[in-house]
């Protein structure tokens, strides 16, 4: 469960020259659900985003992660969690060059220090949920389609089993139809796996598939509710 | 992360790029490889160097005639000056303790002929004990004899080279004759060969005795050295000392740095050798060692380009949940690995051109354990030195900014 209180953000540049990019940001996401955050660019939306992933940490305000507070934590406490809660799709794949799908995938599981034959299982289980052919997972991460790539990196993202996957814009890079196909995956972990899945989009189109639209702008909260189907 | 997993990564990095791994290690392979080779043939130098000079003679003393030499003044030629007689010789032989032998020199360079052949070369006139103080031994026939000084005979020992240079290769040379300055003198030995070193080769020198070359070829009753052997190498010290005393007294000079000859002692000349060489040892590892610290530099520079190509990797690593510590120790590794594989290779090269440069006959080298430890270690070493600053780097990037990186 992820419960977001009263969350601000500043970045200053300068002594005169502070920027609020969250202005007090509250809500929460129960174990299961399917949520979109939507919000044009300069919305503040990437900031939550970052603050979500425990990439970030707020100005103020308090962020619980199945009851844990994250928001004050060290930098190596946070890769922790990183490895342990958090599972990351990005708009551009980023999977790791030079590198096959099978360990593309097994890489949370790697630094989390899980013995070989365990990271294999489970990275396999992954890639199969993720819609993967097996075919394909002792290929190279370069030799993929864009479809494909993005499946690996939400594999990656299921494999060490956390709280929540974070996806950033994951259809941006992708041509209508393999977005649907990437977006229908999504559906189908929540549905048939009760992943917590939190997309992060400026699509509205996109953040219907959702079953609940988070919109922010200008660092605030502006309307939270229910996708009507 | 596991030791393992940390190695498979360095693998593939190190794998994706082989023609700039190759390149980054090649410098450090010249660095460690110059620095093997450069020590060995230093070393080589300094034993080769030491054997010649011990193969002089042993424990000598040499008394030379002329001035000591100082600094800024100019030099009195010390080996024409006129000053060493036999009675000083003799005096020596009596009065200073530990002497083992004492030879006497008339020394002088001569054209040599014999049938239809003729060099240039050493004419040593000498006494018998010359054989002891210079370690020459006879390979066939007699060396000069007592009763040849006395009578100052025109019999003649000569060296295996000027045997070869003036009656072919491996003649039977005792008993021919040979001219020197137009006198006839007969062949009565020929020395072993001690193989040539030095200024004045032994196997290319032509021994008289030193009462005929006096009467024949100087002309007067001086000697141009005295070759004396001290008993042992603790005494050669002891011996000089009381030589330089009794030869002040002998020859009534009341200014001891105004000598009229001058000692030089074996052990110092050994020292001062060795003192050289290991300069030039040092020297030689220490230009090594430059191209070592540039090798550095370069594999720095690698790291650098690496941490910025991989910019985007390393945050979606930290992303997944890798800890600076991750990051820092796949890239410090990674920089290890590299100058650690350049030095194996380097120390096989660094062997290798010291066993060509001996297989050649060049020096007689010597690659020790310790050096080879030592460019291990300095291998290692630079790997961590010079990877740690990108190391470092890429441990501290931001994960955010890093995965934006374009």
């Amino acid at each position: 469960m992820i419960e977001v209180k009263n969350i601000t953000k500043t970045y200053s540049q300068g002594k005169d020259n502070e920027f609020q990019a969250l202005k007090g940001v509250s809500f929460t996401v129960n174990d299961g659900e399917f949520v979109a955050i939507m919000g044009p660019s300069g919305s503040g939306k990437s900031t939550l985003m970052h603050i979500l992933g425990c990439l970030d940490t707020p100005s103020s305000g308090t962020y619980l992660l199945d009851g844990k507070d994250v928001s004050k934590l060290s930098d190596d406490n946070l890769a922790d969690i990183r490895r342990d809660n958090i599972g990351f799709v990005f708009q551009s794949f980023n999977l790791l060059p030079r590198t096959t799908v099978l360990r593309n995938v097994t890489f949370p599981l790697i630094y989390a220090e899980v013995n070989k034959v365990e990271r294999n299982t489970r990275a396999r289980q992954a890639l199969i949920s993720a819609g993967m052919d097996e075919a394909h997972f002792e290929h190279m991460s370069n030799q993929l389609s864009g479809g494909q790539i993005q499946r690996v990196a939400i594999a990656r993202a299921l494999v060490n089993n956390p709280t929540m996957i974070l996806a950033d814009e994951p259809t941006g890079n992708l041509d209508t139809k393999t977005g649907e196909i990437v977006l229908e995956t999504f559906r189908k972990l929540n549905k048939e796996l009760s992943r917590t899945i939190i997309l992060i989009t400026h699509e509205p189109d996109v953040a219907l598939h959702a079953d609940r639209t988070i919109v922010v702008r200008d660092g605030l909260i502006i309307s939270d509710e229910k996708n009507i189907k | 992360m596991t030791t393992e997993d940390i190695l498979h990564e360095t693998y593939s990095a190190l794998k994706s790029n082989k023609a700039r791994t190759g390149l980054t290690m090649l410098g450090i392979v010249i660095g460690i490889s110059s620095v093997i080779a450069m020590v060995a043939i230093g070393n080589g130098a300094k034993s080769s160097i030491q054997s010649s000079i011990e193969s002089i003679g042993s424990n000598l003393v040499v008394v030379t005639p002329g001035a000591q030499r100082s600094f800024g003044g100019p030099s009195s030629g010390r080996g024409n000056a006129q000053t060493l007689t036999v009675e000083d010789g003799n005096a020596i032989a009596n009065n200073v303790q530990n002497v083992l032998t004492t030879a006497y020199i008339v020394s002088s360079r001569e054209q040599i002929t014999a049938t239809g052949t003729n060099t240039n070369t050493n004419v040593i006139g000498t006494n018998p004990n010359y054989s002891v103080a210079r370690n020459i031994e006879v390979d066939d026939g007699t060396f000069i004899s007592d009763s040849a000084v006395l009578s100052a005979s025109k019999v003649a020992v000569i060296g295996p080279t000027a045997r070869d240079d003036l009656f072919g290769v491996g003649t039977q040379a005792v008993g021919q004759s040979i001219r020197i300055k137009g006198i006839q003198f007969k062949i009565i030995g020929i020395t072993k060969a001690k193989g040539g070193s030095g200024f004045s080769n032994p196997d290319d020198s032509i021994y008289i005795p030193y009462t005929t070359a006096q009467r024949y070829l100087s002309g007067n009753k001086y000697l141009n050295e005295i070759d004396v052997s001290a008993t042992d190498a603790s005494s050669t010290t002891q011996v000089q000392t009381d030589i330089t005393n009794l030869l002040i007294e002998r020859h009534k000079i009341s200014d001891p740095t105004k000598a009229d000859f001058s000692t030089l002692n074996q052990s110092d000349i050994i020292a001062t050798a060795s003192s050289v060489t290991n300069t030039f040892t040092v020297l030689l590892g220490a230009v090594a060692g430059i191209s070592l610290v540039v090798g550095g530099i370069g594999i720095m520079n690698m790291m650098l380009t690496t941490v910025t190509e991989r910019t985007r990797e390393i945050g979606l690593r930290k992303a997944i949940g890798a800890k600076k510590r991750d990051i820092n120790i796949q890239f410090l590794i990674e920089s290890v690995i590299l100058t650690f594989l350049g030095g194996v290779m380097g120390t096989i090269l660094g062997w290798a051109i010291s066993f060509t440069v001996q297989k050649l006959g060049i020096l007689e080298t010597s690659v020790t354990l310790s050096s080879v430890l030592l460019a291990f270690g300095v291998s290692a070493a630079i790997g961590i030195i010079f990877g740690y600053y990108p190391a470092r780097r890429a441990s501290r990037l931001n994960p955010i900014e890093a995965l934006r990186y374009e």
